[in-house]
């Protein structure tokens, strides 16, 4: 262990931290509008990488290029998944119903992508991903630089919608307060579906960034939503500020302790800091308190 | 009615208990053990979940603690090979209680939503710590000595024995059921807000429930670790574990009495059955997801409550002057 190398780890684990920021965001919107703990997705991060790995290898489109087909492929597949089942789901368990609902759906996608692509790890190739640059002394693959500026320009358009347009300010009227966004006059259920497309398209980003810096097959999302799901726990959930500086915290986190002590216990240690974050503090870092919660 | 019941479940026990003298070929009676177990824990886990409504998607903490206490016991203590080692079955459930009141302690600050989450990163921190830590033998797991019986069948005893589980877990979950106790964790999974303003110790009482939830799906995972013979961490501490048990008990009907016993009995031996049939792991995957998406969104009460409901239905349009029952209020109280 030395200086560059804790360094390194730092620099490393803000730039994937971002990434795994933008697919929380997804995941935090969707359970702050609609109280659906979307479990789907991990399956869908690892969709939108295998959509970007058929481009690639058998269109030859470029990654970056591809997004332009996969993120609005991906926005629709939300639609769809949101209008056929998810809205179906009512009643006072719905928060757990909507967990076994997109779970269910996330095992047929899993295993529909292990009987067309097999189990066997793909990673994605392009010239960026195997050349490196020297940033502080150490030599980043410039994958990590271009995830990170997609994940900035991609949560800065997420906040100019959320924050500069009128269809944002239905979205953020629908995170405070459902009934009294209906009362309003906002049309909750079209808000709901297209916040779930928009949860399910940056996964697509988020995938094709994931699948070209690990290698990956459909079994990778339990470790994918498994991060994902702390994140945005301890983030707070609902919490779109939350998500964003646990998913950079927790990553860097997790580099700098695997650089330190060996990466057997980086995971660990990112599940340890859930559980003793949330015994000092039960509603996540940036939660609110609820007066009464269901 | 109520005689006719008792009688029903009777005669299941008996079809159970006469089952392994009928049938002897070992591959259909592993199927038998494992559905067993699998009873047992989705019983077990409705005792707390399902009727307090907090869903844990961390059983297999309690599970992989009961496989380990055995397994260790096992070669520190040098148990013989023989039946001896069942003996030490109730401790595994007894271990998995002890490691579920400081997890409980911790998972049950938080209201439902976050304590779904929370068991799920807690039941990482177990697996990660059975793979990292050196004495439960890392990525390799345990060895337990492989038991040779003095009986005509192999499987018969781990049979009796899963079927002993099952029963404790159902008596269990009777008891609990017609208690004070029960009644206050339903009213928990209710309106927890008014349970405790009506002088409940919801926080008390919740972590009863979970601990005592704990003592048989830790049975379970000991009796498996010494069918199984060798324990590998990934393998009993499974997230599909965790979810499975869940589905069973919500495919059957959440906080009844029958509904997990008939689910974990439907699910897990037509995956045991497919999975020897059809080695196609993946097309199962698709099947199961399927079979539950139409279950969960077009019966969300479970089968049970379901087929209550048809055969109420039924019965008031075919018998003039029956009481007509209101689907929306039989449904929701469980039997």
């Amino acid at each position: 262990m030395n200086g560059t190398a804790v360094i390194h780890s730092v620099i490393d684990g803000v730039l994937t931290g971002s990434v795994y920021a933008l697919m929380a965001t997804g995941l935090t919107l969707i359970f702050g509008v609609m109280d659906i703990i979307n479990v789907a997705q991990g399956i869908f991060v690892i969709l939108g990488a295998y959509l970007s790995y058929t481009l690639s290898v058998h269109l030859g489109i470029d990654l970056f290029v591809g997004l332009a087909i996969t993120i609005p492929t991906l926005f629709l597949v939300g639609v769809v998944v949101e209008r056929v089942f998810l809205s179906r789901i009512k009643g006072p368990e719905k928060v757990v119903m909507s967990i076994l609902v997109t779970y269910a759906i996330s095992l047929v996608i899993e295993g529909i992508l292990n009987m067309v692509f097999t189990v066997n790890d793909v990673e994605l190739h392009a010239w960026y991903v195997s050349r490196s640059v020297l940033v502080f002394g150490t030599y980043l693959p410039y994958i990590y630089l271009l995830g990170f500026g997609l994940a900035v320009v991609l949560l800065g358009a997420l906040y100019v919608m959320l924050y500069r347009t009128r269809f944002g300010a239905s979205v953020r009227a629908s995170l405070a307060d459902q009934a009294a966004a209906a009362l309003v006059g906002i049309n909750v259920k079209n808000v709901s579906t297209i916040c779930f497309g928009i949860g399910i398209a940056v996964t697509a980003a988020g995938g094709m960034i994931y699948g070209a810096t690990n290698a990956f097959n459909a079994s990778s999302s339990y470790d994918l939503i498994s991060r994902l799901l702390v994140i945005i726990v301890l983030g707070g959930m609902g919490s779109i500020g939350g998500a964003l500086v646990a998913g950079i915290m927790m990553i860097t986190i997790e580099d700098m302790v695997s650089v330190i002590w060996g990466p057997v216990w980086s995971s660990l240690t990112f599940f340890l800091i859930l559980v003793i974050v949330l015994s000092i503090r039960p509603q996540g870092l940036f939660g609110k308190q609820s007066v009464r919660m269901a | 009615m109520s005689r006719l019941k008792n009688v029903l479940w009777l005669l299941a026990l008996v079809a159970l208990v006469l089952f392994p003298l009928l049938e002897t070929n070992p591959t259909y009676t592993s199927i038998g053990i494992f559905t067993l177990i699998f009873m047992g824990c989705a019983t077990s886990w409705n005792m707390f979940s399902g009727y307090s409504g907090y869903v844990n998607l961390g059983s297999a903490v309690f599970y992989g603690s009961g496989a380990y206490t055995i397994a260790l016991l096992a070669n520190h203590l040098h148990v013989p090979a023989n039946g001896d080692l069942f003996w030490f079955v109730p401790l595994g459930g007894l271990v998995a209680m002890i490691v579920a009141i400081p997890v409980g302690a911790i998972a049950l600050r938080v209201r439902r939503h976050t304590f779904v989450v929370i068991t799920i990163a807690i039941f990482f921190v177990f697996q990660l710590s059975a793979i990292n830590f050196s004495f439960t033998g890392g990525t390799s797991g345990l060895e337990l000595p492989y038991i040779s019986w003095f009986v005509t069948n192999f499987n018969t005893p781990f049979y009796y024995m899963a079927l002993g589980i099952v029963v404790f877990a159902t008596l269990l979950s009777v008891a609990v059921r017609r208690s004070r106790f029960g009644l206050q964790l339903l009213a928990i999974r209710d309106d927890e807000d008014r349970a405790a303003g009506l002088g409940v110790k919801v926080f008390a009482v919740k972590l009863t429930g979970y601990t005592l939830s704990a003592f048989a799906v830790g049975m379970g995972g000991a009796l498996y670790a010494i069918f199984a013979g060798q324990i590998y961490p990934q393998f009993v501490f499974d997230p599909i574990f965790d979810i499975s048990i869940a589905l069973m008990a919500i495919f059957g009907g959440l906080g009844t009495l029958l509904g997990p016993l008939l689910g974990a009995l439907i699910l897990e031996s037509m995956q045991q059955y497919l999975t020897i049939r059809f080695s196609n792991g993946s097309l199962y995957l698709v099947i199961f997801g399927a079979l539950f998406l139409v279950v969960v969104l077009f019966m969300p009460q479970g089968i049970v409550v379901y087929a209550r409901d048809l055969f109420s239905n039924y019965a008031s349009r075919h018998e003039e002057g029956a009481m007509v029952v209101d689907p929306a209020t039989s449904a929701g109280t469980p039997s």
